[in-house]
């Protein structure tokens, strides 16, 4: 068992694709949204849409941290690296994504920041303990899967009482982006955005657990069922929700046992509970600001907290004008319908976050997706 | 970004630190957030941690199922 080919067996997932067939209800359609931008890759990576039957449509959601990273965050970044000498470090993902003025952080880094690419915060802290006369800053972006790595770190160079660490937070969180999306007028109020239910998280779940879903199976009726990332686990997950709505169940399942229980990982809980807590307010991407939807750092680590220690302010920077990613983030729209996908943004030259990171739905449709689009003449 | 890949921890370097072996590949990873972990898990490594230990009756469970569904189209 090595927990990935097993999971992606073609047999199997043709006759995933036939119990599909037989048990949707042709009378109807299915709408489903996948909030993560690990499933929205799978889907397109794997070209599990093809094996759908016609009338299930699936839905990107706004899971995917660098998407819905609003470009204020970035400029603040790009300030302290370029204008306060600090030695930037983040995950590769961020690098590209478009900030003010025509920059990035790839741009900022030819322009002379010293801007460095880290797999782990704790290489980050290790660039700290090695350069004692530099500040060193990671900025901190992710969901609740990578929130607990930030929180360790942030503790480590507080017990070790190093100087020139700290963090920017940037860390958002998954129920209350659902909530947001549950609540928003879309859905709510014009049912403009037909929703039937969630292909729930697979990695932020280990750590946060099935339970926290439960409201929006009881309170919105809207079923949920956690998914592995792997193709055929994100097949057997859309079959278990046509099943709850044939059925006319809301309830949360989870198809990801191999991985996920009720409770989530309690020490990551811990750690990150120790280190963090709400904030009131946070800026997203797409779906403006969202109470309580994102994490800042406690006081009383508030040495390592980059936006006390450099009293930093956060500005909100309107999107391009023609950039539809706000729409797509709430699923309102698709990758296809923005006048820019695939002209002038691209993955090489992307205007929009939904382009840079392989989990974006832009970026997973334009590498896998956008010869789909076009008709198969045979001659 | 939550890109994260199931590995096998070959060595407990001390309670925090283990060896992964990844299709062959070992790396270094912490596994302070899965203070249980031992030698032969499954763990899944996610910015450089372990965040979870994998179930292998889960998995085969998952697996069988799939299988099952396979029988009853044929």
């Amino acid at each position: 068992m090595k927990y990935v080919d097993e999971f992606r067996d073609g047999t199997l997932a043709r006759n995933l694709a036939a119990s599909l067939q037989a048990e949707v209800d042709p009378a109807r359609h299915y709408s489903f949204m996948e909030f993560c931008g690990g499933h929205t890759h799978a889907l397109a990576r794997y070209g599990v849409v093809d094996l759908l039957p016609g009338n299930v449509r699936m839905i990107h959601g706004p899971g995917c941290p660098v998407c819905v990273l609003p470009i204020g965050r970035i400029d603040m970044g790009i300030q302290l690296a370029l204008e306060r000498g600090a030695m930037l470090c983040t995950y590769g993902d961020v690098m590209r994504v478009p900030a003010s003025d025509g920059l990035s952080l790839l741009r900022a880094k030819a322009r002379g920041g010293d801007i460095r690419m880290v797999y782990s915060p704790a290489d980050a802290l290790q660039l700290a303990r090695n350069h004692p006369g530099r500040e060193v800053v990671f900025l901190a972006i992710g969901f609740e899967t990578t929130t607990p790595p930030s929180a360790l770190v942030i503790r480590q160079a507080a017990r070790e009482g190093i100087k020139n660490f700290s963090v920017l937070c940037c860390h958002v969180l998954t129920p209350s982006a659902i909530t947001h999306i549950l609540q928003s007028p879309e859905v709510a109020q014009y049912g403009t955005l037909a929703l039937d239910g969630f292909v729930g998280p697979a990695h932020v779940s280990i750590v946060i657990g099935s339970a926290v879903y439960e409201p929006f199976a009881s309170t919105y009726r809207k079923p949920v069922v956690i998914s592995g990332f792997e193709p055929l686990d994100v097949m057997q997950s859309i079959l278990m929700l046509v099943r709850q709505v044939n059925q006319g169940r809301a309830e949360v399942e989870n198809q990801f046992t191999r991985a996920v229980n009720r409770a989530g990982n309690r020490a990551a809980q811990a750690v990150t509970t120790e280190v963090f807590e709400l904030r009131d307010s946070f800026e997203w991407r797409g779906l403006g600001e969202v109470p309580f939807s994102a994490l800042k750092i406690r006081p009383e680590f508030a040495p390592f907290d980059a936006e006390c220690r450099f009293e930093l302010i956060y500005q909100a920077v309107p999107d391009h004008q023609q950039c539809e990613c706000g729409a797509i983030l709430r699923g309102v729209k698709r990758p296809t319908e923005c006048k820019l996908f695939g002209t002038v943004c691209t993955p090489e030259n992307p205007m929009g976050s939904c382009m840079v990171s392989s989990e974006g739905s832009c970026a997973a449709h334009y590498t896998y997706g956008r010869f789909r689009d076009i008709p198969v003449l045979t001659t | 970004m939550c890109l994260a890949l199931p590995a096998l921890i070959v060595e407990l370097l001390d309670a925090e630190t283990a060896i992964v072996d990844l299709g062959g590949v070992r790396k270094q990873i912490s596994i302070a957030l899965v203070p249980e972990a031992q030698v032969d898990d499954y763990v899944i490594v996610h910015v450089g941690h372990a965040i979870g230990i994998l179930d292998e009756a889960e998995a085969q469970a998952t697996l069988a199922l799939f299988a099952e569904l396979a029988r009853s189209e044929a």
